[in-house]
C-alpha cells in the first residue's frame, strides 16, 4: 500500500430527496419521467468529506476519485462531484437498468483494483431503495475494514482513521487502519454550494464512460419486484365536542 | 435524522412565519400532506386555524404589546359607532347557529385577532367571529351596519402595514372557518375558492393537479387568498404573472348592508359594464368583505432553477438585470435583489453558512457572516423544459462570470438547496424583526435612484445618532433594502431593538417626502391600512383622493368598514 490516500468516493444520481414520488401506472416502480433528480444527499456528505480530509490533510492525500453507476445523465451528479473538488470521475454507464447493492459492490471492487485506492467514502444508503447494503458488501468483497453510519471522521499523521458512529446507546469511536471504507450519515458534515467558477472548471476536468462489461462484471438483477403500491392513506381523525361524547366513540371503538 | 422544518408547512401558525434554521432534507416534501386530503370540497388548510389559547409568540422578542390608542393618543373613537352589547352577542350566537367557537369574547383568546404580525399595533376587540358561509357574512355585516358596529374583516393577520386588527374595540371577522376549495376546472385552469383558504393550501392543492398559484409570498403558509386579494399582494412571481387585478377573474363580495355581490362565474372575457371587481381588489375591507375567488392559474412550470449571485454594486444589480431579461427572457420569473446587510441580519436568524460562504466557519452562536459582496442578487427561472432551461442558465451566468458584470454566484443543485436560497431572500423580513421590531417601508421608486433611499436613511439615523449594530444602547440595528427590483420595488427595514419615537420621528416623514420627491409610490405593494393612512397625499392627488373618498362614503355610509385606516 502507498503511503498516501487515495479516495474513492461512489455517487448515485436518485429522485430529488425534497419530491415525493410517486408510483408509475404498471406498479412495478417509482415515476421516472419528468421528474427532478440529483445526487444522493448521504453521496453528497461523502463528497463534501472527501474534499473537507483533503483540506486537513494535504500532504496525505494524493487523489480524490468519483465514480457513479447510472444511466447516461448521472454525469450531471459526477460534474457536481467534480466541482466540489474531486479530480477525476468515471461513469459507469448501465442504461435505465436497476443495479442492486451486490452488482453495484462489484462493480465497486473492480474500480478499487484499477484506482488503488485505500479509502472508500459512500453514502450509508440511497434515499431510493433505503438498502443500507453496498459498502458493507464491499467492505466483504475486499476484506476490508469497515466505519459504517459515520457522523465524524479524524484522519491521523500515521494514516489511522478515528471515526464516531452514531448508535443506539450513543456514540461509539472505532479506530482503524488503512484501507478502509466509510459510510456516511447525515450528522457528518453540511455539504456547501457550488460557485460558479468551480462549476465551470469542473467541465475541463476528466470523465471517463465505461461498461459494466468493461469491469466484467454481471449486473443481471437476482430479485424480482412483484408489486410497488403507497401506504395506505391515513384516515382524518374525529373531532368530538366534549369527554362524553370521547368516552362515547371509544365505546363504539371497541376501544374500552 | 435531523429533521428540516419547511418553512411554509407546519401545523400550526406560530411556527409557520417563523423560519427556523434548518440542517438536514427530510424525504417528503409539503405536498405528501395532500395525502391526507380526500376530496376537493374537505380541504383543511393545516394552517388556516390558529391555536387561540397560546399565549407564547414567536415572532419577536418583545413581549408586550402597546395598544395602538395609546402609541396614538391623538386618535379618537369614532363616537357614531355603538358599543358591544351583551344583546348584540346573543344575536351573533344565534346568526351563527348556536356554533360557539365561532363567537369568540374570552381576552387570551382574542389576543391574537388584536395583535399584528409585526407586534407593533394591538387593538382591544372584545369579540370575534367566525362565520362558516356566505350567508352568515351577510347577515353579520347587516346587523352591524344597521346597529352603527364597527368591523374589521381579518384573514390570516400577516398584514405588514397593520390594517387587519382593530384600533379600538371594531368587531374582528375572521374569515378562518370559510376554507374550501369550491371547484377546479383543468382546462381553462379556473380555481374558485373561499377567502378563507391559505394561499399555500391552495398551491399545494393546484400542485397536484399541474397547476401554480399566480402569488407566491412570504406569508404564503399563514396568509389567506381572500386577504391576498384585498391587497392587491404583489409578491415574488408579479415580474412573470401580473398582478391580482390581471388574475382574478371574479370575486364573491359582502356589501356593508349585507348585500352580496357575486361575480364568481365570470369567465376569462367579458366586456359587459364597469369591471366591479377591481374596486375591490386592493380596497383593503374598507368596501366590503370578499368570501370568494375565482381566478386564473397557470400551468405549473416543470423545471425551476434559482441562481443567486454576488456582484459589486447596485449598478452592477441593474446591469445584470438588463442582461438577465435579454437572455434568460421568457422563463425568467424572479429578480430579486438583497445588500449585504440584509444577508448579515439573515445569518443571525438563519445559523448557517451563508450559500456563497466557502471558508467562513460560524462563531459560537452559529452566526455565520456572509462574504463581502455589498449586492446579492436571486434570479429564478421556470420552464416546461429542463434540458432547455439549464442551458439558457448556464450561457448567461457564463456570460455575466465573463465580462464582470457578476462576481460569484451558485445555482440550486436540488430541491431543498432552491428552498434554501429562497429563504435567504424570504428570511429577511423576519430576521429584521428578531431585535425587538422593525420600521417597514414598501416602496416603489425609479430603478437608477432606489437603493439611494437607504442610504439617505442610513446617513440620516447616523446623523442623529441612533443606529449601531454592537452598541445595545442605541435604537436602531440596522437599516437593510431588498426586494423585487424587477418591479421596482424596494422594501427598506429599519432593524430596531424596541419601537421607538424618537426613531419613528426621524424616519417619517423623511421617508415619505423623499419618495415624493423622486416621484414614487409610498406603499408599493403593503397596501396602505394604519401605517400609511395619511401619507396617501405623496402618492395620490388631491382628485383622485376625493373620487376614493366619494366610492367609500357611497358604498359604505355608516362607514364601519375597517375604520381609521386606509385614507
Amino acid at each position: 500500500m502507498s503511503s498516501k490516500i487515495k479516495i474513492l468516493v461512489p455517487v448515485k444520481r436518485v429522485i430529488d430527496a425534497a419530491l415525493k414520488p410517486r408510483i408509475n401506472k404498471a406498479q412495478t416502480g417509482v415515476e421516472s419521467k419528468g421528474v427532478k433528480f440529483s445526487i444522493n444527499p448521504f453521496d453528497d456528505i461523502a463528497v463534501e468529506e472527501a474534499i473537507k480530509i483533503r483540506k486537513a490533510n494535504k500532504k496525505l492525500v494524493d487523489s480524490i476519485h468519483a465514480v457513479s453507476i447510472g444511466p447516461t445523465k448521472a454525469q450531471d451528479v459526477l460534474r457536481i462531484a467534480l466541482a466540489k473538488g474531486a479530480d477525476t470521475s468515471s461513469l459507469v454507464n448501465v442504461g435505465e437498468a436497476n443495479v442492486e447493492p451486490l452488482a453495484v459492490s462489484k462493480i465497486l471492487q473492480k474500480l478499487q483494483a484499477k484506482h488503488e485506492s485505500n479509502l472508500i467514502i459512500m453514502g450509508k444508503q440511497a434515499i431510493d431503495d433505503d438498502s443500507n447494503q453496498t459498502g458493507q458488501l464491499l467492505a466483504g468483497l475486499l476484506g476490508w475494514s469497515q466505519a459504517t453510519n459515520a457522523s465524524k471522521v479524524t484522519v491521523n499523521e500515521d494514516l489511522t482513521v478515528e471515526v464516531e458512529r452514531e448508535i443506539d446507546g450513543g456514540v461509539e469511536t472505532i479506530k482503524s487502519k488503512l484501507p478502509l471504507i466509510i459510510t456516511t450519515d447525515l450528522r457528518l458534515n453540511e455539504p456547501k454550494f457550488v460557485t460558479l467558477p468551480k462549476m465551470m472548471k469542473a467541465k475541463k476536468k476528466p470523465l471517463e464512460v465505461l461498461k459494466a462489461d468493461d469491469l466484467g462484471v454481471d449486473i443481471e438483477n437476482r430479485l424480482e419486484v412483484l408489486k410497488i403500491e403507497e401506504p395506505p392513506a391515513r384516515k382524518a381523525g374525529v373531532k368530538v365536542e366534549n369527554v362524553d361524547q370521547l368516552v362515547q366513540k371509544l365505546k363504539e371503538l371497541k376501544a374500552i | 435524522m435531523s429533521s428540516l422544518r419547511l418553512a411554509t408547512s407546519s401545523a400550526n401558525r406560530a411556527t409557520c412565519r417563523v423560519l427556523k434554521s434548518s440542517v438536514r432534507p427530510t424525504f417528503l416534501s409539503a405536498s405528501t400532506l395532500l395525502s391526507t386530503f380526500q376530496t376537493l370540497s374537505s380541504i383543511k388548510p393545516t394552517s388556516a386555524s390558529a391555536p387561540i389559547s397560546r399565549s407564547v409568540r414567536s415572532y419577536s422578542t418583545a413581549n408586550d404589546v402597546k395598544l395602538t390608542s395609546e402609541s396614538y393618543p391623538n386618535l379618537e373613537r369614532n363616537k357614531d359607532f355603538a358599543k358591544l352589547s351583551d344583546a348584540d352577542i346573543e344575536a351573533f350566537k344565534q346568526i351563527l347557529g348556536g356554533n360557539a367557537s365561532g363567537v369568540i369574547t374570552n381576552s387570551d383568546d382574542l389576543l391574537f385577532f388584536n395583535e399584528d404580525w409585526m407586534r407593533k399595533y394591538k387593538g382591544q376587540s372584545q369579540l370575534c367571529l367566525k362565520p362558516k358561509t356566505t350567508e352568515q357574512v351577510s347577515q353579520i355585516l347587516k346587523y352591524c351596519n344597521d346597529h352603527k358596529l364597527a368591523v374589521v374583516p381579518q384573514g390570516g393577520n400577516t398584514g405588514l402595514v397593520g390594517g387587519s386588527i382593530p384600533v379600538f374595540d371594531e368587531i374582528v371577522l375572521s374569515l378562518s372557518n370559510m376554507n374550501s376549495v369550491r371547484s377546479f376546472d383543468n382546462v381553462s385552469g379556473i380555481l374558485k375558492v373561499d377567502a378563507g383558504v391559505v394561499l399555500e393550501t391552495a398551491d399545494m392543492y393546484l400542485a397536484e393537479q399541474g397547476f401554480i398559484f399566480p402569488l407566491d409570498l412570504g406569508a404564503k403558509g399563514s396568509c389567506h387568498v381572500g386577504g391576498n386579494v384585498a391587497t392587491n399582494a404583489g409578491g415574488l412571481r408579479l415580474l412573470r404573472f401580473g398582478s391580482l387585478h390581471g388574475s382574478v377573474l371574479g370575486l364573491e363580495v359582502v356589501l356593508p348592508d349585507g348585500t352580496i355581490v357575486n361575480s364568481m362565474d365570470a369567465l376569462r372575457k367579458d366586456n359587459t359594464g364597469y369591471d366591479l371587481k377591481q374596486l375591490f381588489i386592493g380596497s383593503e375591507g374598507t368596501l366590503g368583505i370578499i368570501t370568494g375567488v375565482s381566478i386564473l392559474c397557470p400551468a405549473r412550470p416543470k423545471a425551476v432553477n434559482i441562481a443567486f449571485l454576488g456582484v459589486e454594486s447596485y449598478e452592477a444589480v441593474q446591469e445584470t438585470f438588463k442582461k438577465a431579461k435579454n437572455e434568460l427572457s421568457e422563463i425568467l420569473s424572479a429578480f430579486e435583489f438583497m445588500d449585504r446587510s440584509s444577508q448579515v441580519l439573515a445569518a443571525h436568524m438563519i445559523k448557517q453558512s451563508h450559500p456563497l460562504a466557502q471558508d467562513e466557519e460560524p462563531d459560537s452562536t452559529g452566526v455565520s457572516q456572509p462574504p463581502e459582496y455589498p449586492f446579492y442578487v436571486l434570479i429564478e427561472t421556470s420552464g416546461s423544459n429542463k434540458d432547455h432551461d439549464d442551458a439558457k442558465l448556464e450561457s448567461f451566468l457564463e456570460n455575466v462570470m465573463e465580462d464582470g458584470t457578476v462576481s460569484d454566484g451558485t445555482v440550486s443543485q436540488d430541491e431543498s438547496q432552491l428552498r434554501t436560497l429562497w429563504r435567504w431572500r424570504e428570511g429577511i423580513a423576519e430576521a429584521s424583526n428578531q431585535f425587538g421590531g422593525v420600521y417597514k417601508y414598501d416602496v416603489s421608486l425609479p430603478l437608477p435612484v432606489l437603493y439611494e433611499l437607504v442610504e439617505a436613511v442610513k446617513v440620516r439615523l447616523a446623523e442623529h445618532d441612533l443606529i449601531s449594530f454592537d452598541d445595545a444602547s442605541k435604537p436602531v440595528v440596522d437599516a437593510v433594502g431588498y426586494g423585487h427590483v424587477g418591479d421596482g420595488n424596494l422594501h427598506l427595514n429599519v432593524s430596531v431593538r424596541g419601537y421607538n419615537k424618537d426613531v419613528e420621528k426621524v424616519l417619517e416623514p423623511f421617508v415619505y417626502e423623499w419618495i415624493q420627491e423622486h416621484k414614487g409610490s409610498i406603499s408599493a405593494e403593503h397596501g396602505l391600512g394604519f401605517q400609511k393612512k395619511n401619507y396617501v397625499g405623496y402618492t395620490k392627488s388631491d382628485v383622485e383622493i376625493k373620487l376614493i373618498k366619494d366610492l367609500k362614503k357611497h358604498y359604505d355610509p355608516n362607514g364601519i368598514m375597517n375604520p381609521y385606516k386606509y385614507i
